[in-house]
């Protein structure tokens, strides 16, 4: 075999043939060039890492972003807005309950059309429920899901038709029971795979995600309620602001180099900020205009609801990256095995 | 239930996945061993697979990258033989030595010191199988040989075991939408047969048996290496105490398990999910919490 190689100088490491020297003098040639190969061996950084062809370790997931990132963002915003609308309920202000779970039932029944378009075997979506397994978070929102919908849908239709008012309200705590969960689940789902930007995130995520439907069901209640009614709608999205900006800002200083970075830079990092920029309009509008111009809050509400949908593509984006990045699967790893090894 | 067995199983610390799957009578578990210092690239197991479960075509790549073609595990390919070419030495092989005192030719010592990689990857068969875990139809099951098998009828393509899997082995099939990946071979084995690629490996790297006599097998085949000089010979998926209790399918490799492709250190990802469950949990009162303050702090209207 060869033992050469064809480089773009020339080639390297061929035998010398008829060159070859002979003697103390080849010796000596030998010292020098072993002196200098490990002189410029020191000088490689030891941020190196091996993988096999830069290929990634992951596959990554199949999901399809409008369906999926776009349910975590619908779905957080029907429970948040579930939330929203019961309290309005109990305190009276018709209006802003009436729009809350008419855009609950809305957005969780999007959400639900995006899963099954979703699904490799649409036709067989009711597999979902043919097993409860509390150690597949997709499994436990099926449940969450099949019962809240329901729920969401007679909440709604009660509120809108001004009948059945017991059974409206027995729907309306249902729904907003169930909510809260609704919102959060879909981080754990999203966390609980060995995607290492996703799960190393676990702690945060669940945070970030209801901020963001807070956010998102805020925003909604400013574009639906008239100023009068839409002050509780704009405490809850000022809320949700603070805890998903606080809750990202502790997740990407935890994660550190190299998880953190998809949160940071490229694409789904341009994305985030893109995120927290609409985020930080839509809350600094709302407070500062939200109580004196009906199209100030509308528009700050719309600025909230983007926000919200663009953050949860952001992450769903940052997660695509990390899977596909062998450095994010190796690096930690292999630092955990050294640690180990070292340390026994 | 499935899961008070899972429960009962892990509390009386039980490792045997098919008892803990709720198998009363069952065989030992069964798996590989893939000693990868014997194995000489030939991809008769690739082939062989292919063959026996009459899986398609997996793209008729050109990766440009080394003698692979196949490029990783996925729907279509459930072995896939790594290559690696490096500028290591072989062991025994004392490459760069000169003779310059007997006054022969001297070689330039880079020049010498070349070895080839061969590694036939497959699914890991993992005692705690992430994707079976996450799986939310039931498709995935525990067999009674302690491997882990999709049923095809039951799958609905959710995608879920795709991100799951720690080690990047089952994936779509893009044309049925389902999740596909190795079977070890459940139905000879369920007749007694050895799996395919197994059969047909001509240098017994692919080992197939009972899990408890591959385990002993492979400490004493990494001893006589070692003892050999070849001091790079490891064993990576053999400990039933690493982040995913132990694989099924275990190797013997020549180099860090990352050079090959292979996570160095995975956990099962529903280690963490007890915590993530509470995180949730707390997260959602929270959002409660916030939203119904929204109220109270706001009587303006």
């Amino acid at each position: 075999m060869s033992t050469s190689d064809v480089t773009k100088e020339g080639i390297k490491g061929a035998q010398p043939g008829r060159d070859a020297m002979v003697g103390v003098v080849a010796g000596r040639h030998d010292g020098r060039r072993r002196h200098r190969g490990r002189g410029e061996q020191s000088m490689v950084p030891d941020a190196t890492f091996s993988s096999y062809y830069g290929k990634p370790v992951l596959n990554a997931p199949i999901w399809k972003a409008p369906d999926i990132a776009g349910y975590f963002f619908l779905g957080g915003l029907s429970g948040a807005a579930s939330v929203l609308g019961a309290c309005a309920s109990a305190t009276g202000r018709p209006s802003l309950a009436k729009a809350s779970k008419i855009g609950a039932l809305v957005s969780i029944g999007l959400g639900m059309v995006g899963l099954v378009h979703d699904l490799g075997k649409p036709s067989r979506f009711v597999n979902m429920l043919r097993v409860f397994k509390p150690t597949s978070p997709m499994s436990v929102g099926s449940w969450a899901l099949a019962g809240y919908g329901p729920a969401v849908g007679t909440a709604a239709l009660t509120a809108v038709t001004g009948r059945l008012t017991r059974v409206g309200a027995v729907a309306t705590g249902t729904a907003a029971a169930v909510g809260p969960f609704i919102s959060a689940y879909t981080a754990a789902l999203m966390c609980n795979t060995a995607v290492p930007s996703w799960h190393e995130a676990y702690r945060e995520m669940p945070f970030v995600f209801v901020g963001s439907s807070a956010t998102a069901a805020g925003g909604l209640g400013m574009i639906a309620v008239p100023v009068g009614e839409s002050g509780p709608a704009r405490n809850a999205a000022i809320f949700g602001a603070m805890l998903e900006l606080a809750a990202a800002q502790k997740l990407t200083r935890r994660l550190g180099h190299p998880l953190a970075e998809p949160y940071q830079k490229g694409k789904s990092g341009a994305l985030l900020k893109a995120s927290e920029a609409l985020t930080a309009l839509g809350t600094v509008g709302g407070v500062l205009l939200g109580r004196r111009s009906r199209a100030a809050a509308a528009a700050s509400g719309a600025a909230l609801l983007a926000g919200s949908a663009l953050s949860r593509f952001a992450i769903f984006e940052a997660g695509m990256v990390s899977a596909n990045d062998p450095e994010h699967t190796v690096r930690p790893q292999r630092e955990r095995v050294n640690v180990k090894s070292t340390g026994q | 239930m499935a899961t008070d067995n899972l429960l009962s199983g892990l509390l009386a610390g039980d490792t045997d996945p098919a008892a803990i799957s709720g198998y009363t009578d069952h065989p030992p578990r069964m798996g590989f061993f893939t000693d990868t210092s014997v194995c000489i690239g030939c991809k008769a197991c690739e082939v062989a697979c292919k063959e026996w479960n009459h899986i398609p075509e997996d793209g008729l790549n050109f990766t440009g990258m080394s003698y692979d073609n196949t490029g990783g595990l996925g729907a279509d390919t459930w072995r896939h033989v790594a290559f690696i070419e490096q500028r290591k030495p072989i062991a025994g092989q004392i490459a760069g030595v000169q003779h310059a005192e007997v006054g022969a030719p001297a070689v330039d010592d880079a020049g010498s010191e070349l070895r080839w990689l061969m590694a036939s990857d497959v699914c890991k068969h993992c005692t705690n199988a992430a994707c079976l875990d996450v799986c939310p139809t039931g498709s995935l099951f525990r067999t009674e040989f302690g491997t882990v098998v999709v049923q095809e009828d039951i799958c609905n393509g959710c995608g879920y075991c795709i991100p799951a899997c720690p080690y990047g082995v089952i994936d779509q099939r893009k044309e049925d939408g389902r999740a596909w990946k190795c079977t070890l071979c459940y139905d000879r084995l369920q007749v007694g047969m050895e799996p395919a690629c197994a059969k047909a490996c001509p240098t017994d790297s692919i080992q197939f048996g009972p899990l408890e006599e591959l385990r002993e097998r492979a400490a004493q085949r990494v001893e006589r290496l070692h003892e050999a000089g070849v001091t790079d010979a490891q064993l990576y998926g053999h400990d039933p105490n690493d982040g995913v209790g132990g694989d099924g399918a275990f190797f013997l490799l020549l180099d860090k398990p990352e050079v090959y492709g292979l996570p160095p250190d995975p956990v099962v990802t529903t280690r963490d999910l007890p915590s993530m469950w509470r995180h949730v949990g707390v997260a959602a009162l929270t959002l409660v919490v916030g939203v119904a303050a929204a109220f109270a702090g706001g009587r303006r209207s």
